[in-house]
């Protein structure tokens, strides 16, 4: 799907842009997951030792000690390819941060400080089972859940000011002065997008670990353990589903009013129009939106809380303003189709358990609840291609655009291709490691070594 | 002292904490590279998982803080090294790459063939990332960086400062975590794998010595600013880093390898202060100086502040972190 956008987006590009873009794509996309896992893990895992120590329950204290070292695998590939990304916004994007390093720097910095103290915590924890009073071994989980989530808020500024950019003046020979970097960092889109993504982070999380206590039901290994192991996370997923179409609808509602280019490619808007429709699928060939099931008014209602108020539309700008509509448009709403199908999942199942039926014990939704772990995955994804590819042709919303925020080396391409080497090699491995852990914890060993933890 | 100085002071501060801190880790590397076969190798290798295991993810942090540091501080500069110095970079990030996975892998593999995989993985990348990241100070501090970036892709670093630098900074890795490897040993009460740890740290250890010695003349040729500044206000600290090494190989040849371990970190801090100090107050050396590099004031400012909320958050948590490794209980669950 990148590189679909990206080719799209190309035209009389510096030779580095489209494998600099490829190679952004690929290790942001990859590290988000990883990221969403450090930013809520930490809180389920809180949620679940808790209950352990509470009510004396082995089954979620075991529950806890093995997310604990399934999380450290996590962030231990997480915090590489988090390195990787501190390199690449220097390799890949001079043109950005040799020119806007000193405005959106700071919240960098202090993402550091979250992450180093997520890395420090996470090691004492891990350290700590046997080893200190469950009491305050538990205490220890909580800086690295406030980690998480100033960690995700400052990563959120610096990509809300891509898109909202304040807190510096552009003078008419495009020098770049009177910066304020806290005014950057607290921008006017921060607040909302940070809000997006961290709920995003739990329902990622939830789902897909949830899923994976499904599977272990359908192979018929329906104990204690496996009940548990679904129900928390997915009690936290059913949290952030039903938020989620709130939030990002008032986050809609913001794009329109900052980036109304963007709004027009979400909706495959051509031009602005009064009462606008709701076009679901559909593709813009040669100025032609073809093959879209229309719905009247309901493109007004939506984007714009009106029955009557006008969508922008995208030829309204000129063409080299304008982003790659097809693949926004369609990556937006698999997103929201998504976001929207799993809500109805949650409510059906909360619905089924208020009438006394168990839904646990049917292999059709168990079924279901194993696919929306990877469908929480491709959400979040699509939702990601959406608002960036849906920012082009600029990096920073009307102050630098894409091409001359890339180097011009065509060494990037030989780059590229060792990084899709890696990451396919990160995947297996870390894919590899982690079956095996659960097969060595259902053998009956409870206590493997982990990254930070004390050998066995 | 000026506002850049002082956020220079700041970043430089962390080169040093990487230096020293994930110098050790990616010393531990080269011991393992170097135990030899799975048999033979197993008692080195137990201990260096040990010993770096809870500790080896924070230790990198400090690059982050470095680089971070530097785009929002000096952003064109930043931009000037990235668009130069992209080769031994791009193989520094391919060693950082392997090496995480390859550590955080092998703990978990499940055979031995598999962990000898990843475990060499883990060892080669150890050696390859310092050393191309002293190939990248080299550059740096020999002045081959232009201010406007775009500078020889290859001769920037291939050249005699730039070879010497990853040299160096392999064989100080190398020298620091043989001490700190053998003294921890020694604390465990395996005498055995000490003995051997002690004889290979001191044969480093005077290779390390014999290779600086080599390197200064023609150094001296290609680096003038550089040895200018190294024999000039920086001769303190060369003096002091030679007279710490020579310490330390005594201490560690009369088996006080407890003691060794901190005038081991003083040897390495010492030389990298005094690059530090002999390439002030230029930022890429012959090119553009700190106060010329620095970003908008505000910005520094809220660098500042930065480091402040490291110091209160980061640093208690820090300790705690290194005291409990050192902690008794921590040493009896090797023998577990």
């Amino acid at each position: 799907m990148t590189v679909l956008s990206a080719a799209l987006a190309v035209n009389q590009a510096p030779a580095g842009l489209l494998p600099a873009r490829e190679q952004m794509a690929l290790s942001l996309g990859w590290h988000i997951i990883l990221a969403c896992f450090g930013v809520a893990f930490p809180t389920m895992i809180y949620v679940m030792y808790r209950r352990g120590i509470k009510r004396d329950d082995p089954v979620a204290i075991g529950l806890a000690r093995r997310w604990s070292m399934a999380s450290a695998v996590l962030f231990a590939i997480g915090a590489v390819s988090g390195t990787v990304l501190s390199f690449e916004m220097g390799l890949l994007w001079p043109g950005l941060m040799g020119r806007y390093g000193d405005v959106i720097g700071l919240p960098f910095a202090f993402e550091g400080i979250a992450f180093f103290t997520e890395a420090i915590f996470i090691g004492i924890f891990l350290y700590g089972w046997d080893r200190m009073p469950p009491r305050q071994h538990l205490m220890m989980l909580i800086p690295m859940a406030c980690a998480g989530v100033v960690g995700a808020f400052c990563i959120l500024s610096v990509n809300s000011w891509m898109n909202s950019p304040t807190g510096f003046t552009l003078t008419a020979d495009g020098q770049v002065t009177n910066v304020n970097p806290w005014r950057a960092m607290f921008n006017n889109a921060v607040a909302l997008q940070f809000a997006h993504m961290w709920v995003g982070a739990f329902m990622l999380v939830g789902f897909v670990v949830a899923a994976v206590y499904a599977v272990g039901m359908l192979k018929g290994r329906r104990d204690e353990h496996h009940r548990l192991g679904f129900m928390v996370p997915f009690s936290f997923a059913t949290g952030a589903a039903l938020l989620q179409p709130i939030l990002g609808h008032v986050l809609g509602l913001q794009v329109g009013k900052e980036q109304s280019t963007k709004l027009a490619a979400f909706e495959l808007a051509t031009h602005a129009e009064r009462e606008s429709p709701l076009r679901i699928g559909g593709l813009l060939i040669n100025g032609e939106v073809k093959w879209a099931l229309t719905i009247p008014r309901l493109g007004s209602l939506i984007s714009r809380d009106s029955l009557t108020a006008s969508v922008p539309g995208l030829y309204d700008v000129p063409p080299d303003q304008r982003p790659p509509a097809n693949i926004v448009h369609l990556s937006f709403q698999v997103m929201v189709g998504i976001g929207l199908a799993l809500a109805l999942l949650v409510l059906y199942f909360w619905f089924a358990r208020r009438r006394k039926r168990d839904l646990l014990e049917r292999p059709l939704f168990l079924k279901i609840a194993t696919i929306a772990g990877p469908l929480a995955v491709i959400a979040l994804e699509a939702g990601w291609v959406a608002t960036e590819v849906g920012r082009q042709p600029w990096t920073v919303w009307h102050a630098l655009r894409t091409r001359d925020a890339a180097g011009p080396n065509s060494w990037l391409w030989i780059s590229l291709t060792v990084a899709v080497l890696l990451y396919v090699g990160m995947t297996i491995g870390a894919v590899v490691v982690l079956r095996s852990m659960a097969r060595r914890w259902r053998a009956g060993d409870e206590r493997l070594a982990t990254p930070y933890g004390p050998g066995r | 002292m000026s506002l850049p100085t002082a956020v220079a002071g700041a970043m430089f501060a962390g080169v040093l904490a990487y230096s020293i801190l994930g110098g050790a880790d990616f010393g531990a590397g080269f011991w393992d590279l170097t135990a030899g076969d799975a048999r033979r190798g197993a008692a080195i290798r137990a201990l260096i998982d040990h010993s770096i295991g809870p500790v080896w993810e924070a230790n990198h942090v400090w690059l982050i803080y470095v680089l971070v540091f530097w785009w929002t501080a000096f952003p064109s500069t930043f931009a000037a090294v990235m668009t130069t110095l992209y080769v031994p970079l791009l193989f520094a990030l391919l060693g950082i790459v392997l090496r995480g996975a390859g550590f955080a892998y092998r703990k978990f593999a499940e055979t031995l063939h598999q962990a000898q995989l990843f475990g060499a993985v883990f060892a080669t990348s150890s050696v390859i990332t310092p050393f191309f990241l002293g190939t990248v100070a080299g550059a740096i501090a020999s002045g081959r960086v232009p201010a406007g970036g775009r500078g020889d892709p290859w001769s920037s670093w291939l050249n005699v400062t730039s070879v010497t630098g990853g040299i160096l900074a392999v064989g100080t890795c190398a020298f620091l975590a043989g001490v700190w490897l053998t003294a921890d040993a020694q604390r465990a009460g395996q005498t055995a794998l000490a003995e051997q740890l002690r004889t290979r740290s001191l044969v480093t250890g005077v290779l390390v010595g014999v290779v600086v010695l080599a390197a200064l003349v023609p150094v001296r040729h290609d680096a003038r600013t550089l040895a200018r500044g190294l024999e000039g206000k920086g001769s303190w600290l060369v003096v002091l880093s030679a007279l710490a090494g020579a310490v330390t190989l005594a201490l560690v040849f009369r088996r006080r390898h407890q003691l060794a371990r901190f005038t081991a970190v003083g040897a390495v801090a010492a030389v990298v202060i005094g690059w530090g100090v002999a390439q002030y107050p230029w930022m890429l050396v012959d090119q553009v100086k700190i106060a010329d590099a620095a970003g908008a004031r505000p910005t520094l400012v809220g660098l500042l502040v930065v480091v402040v909320a490291a110091a209160v958050v980061v640093l208690p948590a820090l300790t705690y972190l290194l005291w409990l490794t050192q902690q008794e209980a921590w040493s009896h669950s090797l023998e577990e």
